[in-house]
Parts: structure tokens; sequence; C-alpha cells
């Protein structure tokens, strides 16, 4: 059984190495999820969400949709590898004053999740999306 | 498993699936781990720098467990409460009851068929978040054990009948590290001189001083909701009249919402009190009352 363990540990060992590998070219995040239409499904979701949350709506009362859906875009464009340029504001500024604790950021971040979902990002590519927005946590909390 | 337990799992898979609004829930879903055999946030033999609940720096949280690990001649149960404080603090108490064949309890002598042993866990989380800053997440921790009764731990050579372990864990979720699957391991160092988690007491004839065990844990989020992975636990050797191995396991855990999570897994336990080959399913709940 010590031996089954150890080949089952090899296996995943192996497996890990494999799929951390990149086999061809590498193709940015945002023409894997779909492009523009796309990013631009998820943000339109994101918005609903937002909307239909008390919690969360509380923050964006005063926000100008229209401009937050534009930049938003960009901002998702950006950061996933599109070709877009960001015309808005930094994370900090935009999230200053509002001192948004974890468990709102937390919860926006299943927001998005959902949003996500519903554009039809897969779980990986949900999980890529995540990965390159989690560094922008520091200038988003308790700001 | 016995009926008693079933049922109370049962139970209260039923009622947290039914009262969803309990919880406190300031942690992304799966990020509180799973219940550790001696009560810590962990994952199942090993404790990790993660706390057992989802409690985020402005809230607290309780939760209650329930561990069955069933080998081929030995039966452990653990039943344990946990509270977090603020994702900062972590308090755990828990009832290990380590049932014993036949064999044994008559060549022994025994009055009782089972060891009972009582563990109190404290856990600080130092530094980080493991899914969010770019170091892992770092605790330090101490499991407070004490036997209800030294018969079997002194007949063995045992020095001691309580003790503390103290650790230090290294927790790390990589978003989307294996072809976009999010990858979480960890790493614990343990001072210990517990013999069989304390169950055969603390020290003895071969060892009295404490030593370092490394633990180890990996695991791969196959979705929101489902984990497999694996875990190695080193441990001492210091009875000789009784050897004692390494821990291994296999897991695989269910977590649905942040009121359950029901792990299943296939471990080895290698040679426990002259008993070669124990191998055998453990199984683990953990509810979150708040």
């Amino acid at each position: 059984m010590v031996n089954l363990l150890k080949a089952s540990f090899l296996a995943l060992s192996i497996f890990l190495v494999a799929c951390a590998t990149p086999g061809k070219a590498p193709q940015s995040l945002y023409d894997e999820i779909g492009g523009q239409p796309t990013i631009e499904a998820i943000t339109d979701n994101f918005i609903n969400e937002i909307s239909f949350n008390e919690t969360i709506y509380r923050y964006f009362e005063k926000t100008n949709i229209t401009r937050f859906r534009e930049k938003f875009i960009e901002h998702l464009c950006v950061n996933t590898g599109g070709p877009c340029t960001y015309t808005g504001d930094t994370m900090l500024r935009v999230h200053q004053g509002q001192n948004i604790n974890e468990t709102d950021f937390n919860l926006t971040v299943d927001l998005l999740v959902n949003a996500m979902k519903k554009a039809g990002l897969t779980y990986p590519q949900q999980n890529q999306v995540l990965k390159v927005l989690v560094p922008m946590r520091g200038e988003m909390l308790y700001k | 498993m016995s009926k008693s337990v079933i049922k109370v799992v049962a139970m209260s898979c039923l009622v947290l699936c039914t009262v969803p609004t309990m919880a406190a829930d300031g942690k992304i879903l799966t990020t509180a781990g799973l219940s550790q055999v001696e009560g810590s946030g962990g994952g199942g033999l090993v404790p990790w720098a993660t706390l057992a609940g989802y409690d985020s720096r402005d809230e607290t949280s309780a939760s209650f467990f329930i561990t069955d690990v069933n080998v081929t001649d030995y039966r452990l149960t653990s039943i344990g409460v946990a509270t977090s404080f603020y994702d900062r603090v972590e308090l755990s108490y828990t009832q290990q009851t380590f049932a014993l064949p036949a064999s044994l309890i008559t060549g022994l002598s025994l009055d009782s068929e089972d060891i009972k042993q009582d563990v109190v866990g404290v856990k600080v989380r130092l530094y980080g978040d493991a899914v969010y800053s770019t170091y892992p997440q770092v605790s330090v921790g101490l499991q407070y054990k004490q036997l209800d009764s030294d018969f079997v731990a002194s007949y063995l050579g045992a020095k001691d009948d309580s003790g503390t372990d103290i650790y230090i864990a290294a927790t790390k979720v990589h978003l989307g590290a294996v072809a976009g699957y999010n990858l979480v391991w960890n790493l614990t160092a343990r001072a210990t001189k517990a013999n069989e988690l304390g169950l055969l007491g603390y020290g003895g004839p071969d060892n009295t001083s404490y030593q370092v065990m490394m633990e180890g844990s990996v695991g791969l989020l196959l979705s929101p909701n489902w984990i497999v992975g694996m875990e190695y636990r080193q441990k001492p050797s210091n009875l000789s009249s009784v050897e004692e191995d390494d821990w291994k396991d296999i897991f695989i855990s269910y977590l649905p919402n942040k009121n359950l999570n029901i792990t299943a897994a296939y471990v080895d336990l290698g040679t426990v009190a002259t008993k070669k080959d124990q191998t055998g399913i453990y199984l683990s709940m953990t509810g979150y009352l708040w």
C-alpha cells in the first residue's frame, strides 16, 4: 500500500509538472475566454449582480454606471492581455474613502465569479482571471 | 463507523444545509479548510496555517467536527469544537477516543477498551492570506494533550501522560496554477514528544526530548466545491517496545457551502502499537455554526 501511495504521489507530481509546462505558443487569456464580447458580457453580468446585492450596491449608489461599465471593460481587457488602453483612475483612487472590508471584498469576488460563470467561462478560466486581478487587492481593501 | 456517529453526521448535514444564514462567511469558500484529527484547522492529519472558520478580520466563527478513522485493528474517533476570532486566533478543544483490538485488551488485561485523550489547541496567524498574499500564510500553534489514563502509556515505557506539540505552518493557494486549476499546499514543522499523537503517551526509552517532525499536504481544487489531495505526517519513534511509522493519506473533500464540509480519505498508518499495515478509511465532517 505504501507503494500505491508512492506511485500515486509520483503520478500526481508528473501530472502537475506536465500541466505546468505550456505545450504551445501562449494565447492571451483575453483571446482564450472569447475576446471583447465575453469581456462585455462579464461586465454587464457583474453590474447586474451588484445591482441585485444590497450589501455591495451601497458602494455603487453614487457611481456613474455608464462610466463604470466603460472603464471596467477596459480594465478587464488590459489585464487579460487584450488590445485596449485603460483610461480610468488607479485602483487606489477608485476605492479610496470607501473603507471596503474583507467580507464585502470577498462577496464582490463571488459576484464577479457569478458574472464570469454566466458569461460562459470555465472554472479554470475563472481562476486565471482572478489570478491577474488578485495583486490589486491591496489598493482596494480598507482604503 | 458506529450508527450513532452516522446519525449525528446525518442530522448535522440536514440542519446545516437547511439553515444557510448562520455562518460567518467573510472568507472565500474552501479557505477555512478542514478539521484536523487533533482539532486544529487544517487538512486531515496536518494542521494548516489557515484558521478553522470563515471569519474575516471583522468576524468571529465557531465550528464543530467529527472524524472517524477506521483501520485494520484500531479505530480513532475525534470530536471537537473550534472558534476563530478575526481571522487571527483559533481556539480548539477535542476529545479523542482510540479503540483497541480485543487481543491487546486481554493481553494487557485492560479494564477499558478505549484510550481517551483531550486536546486543547491554540493557533495564531502571523502573516498573510493563503489566497491573496504574495508569500504563503504563516501561523504558529500549540496543542496541549492530556490522556485520561496513563496505564497503556506507562506500560509501554512512555515518560508522561501529557505533552504539548508546538508547530509552525505555511499554506498557499496558487490560483490557476495547474491547467487553470487552483493548487493548495501546506508545510508544517512540529516539535513533539508524542507517541502516536500522544495516545501512547509522551517520550520513551529511546528519546525524551522534543524532536521536529515535518508534515505536508498538497491538494487540487477540481471545482469550487471539490478538493483532492494527499498528506504526509512524519512521526517520532520514542518507544523501543512498539514501532511507530509515518502517516499518509489520499483525500477527497466536498465543500457544498460555508456551513459544511465532508472528507473521505484512504489512510496508511503503517505499524501502530505492534499491529502492522494499519490501513483504512478516514471520514470527517465539519459543521460551521456561525
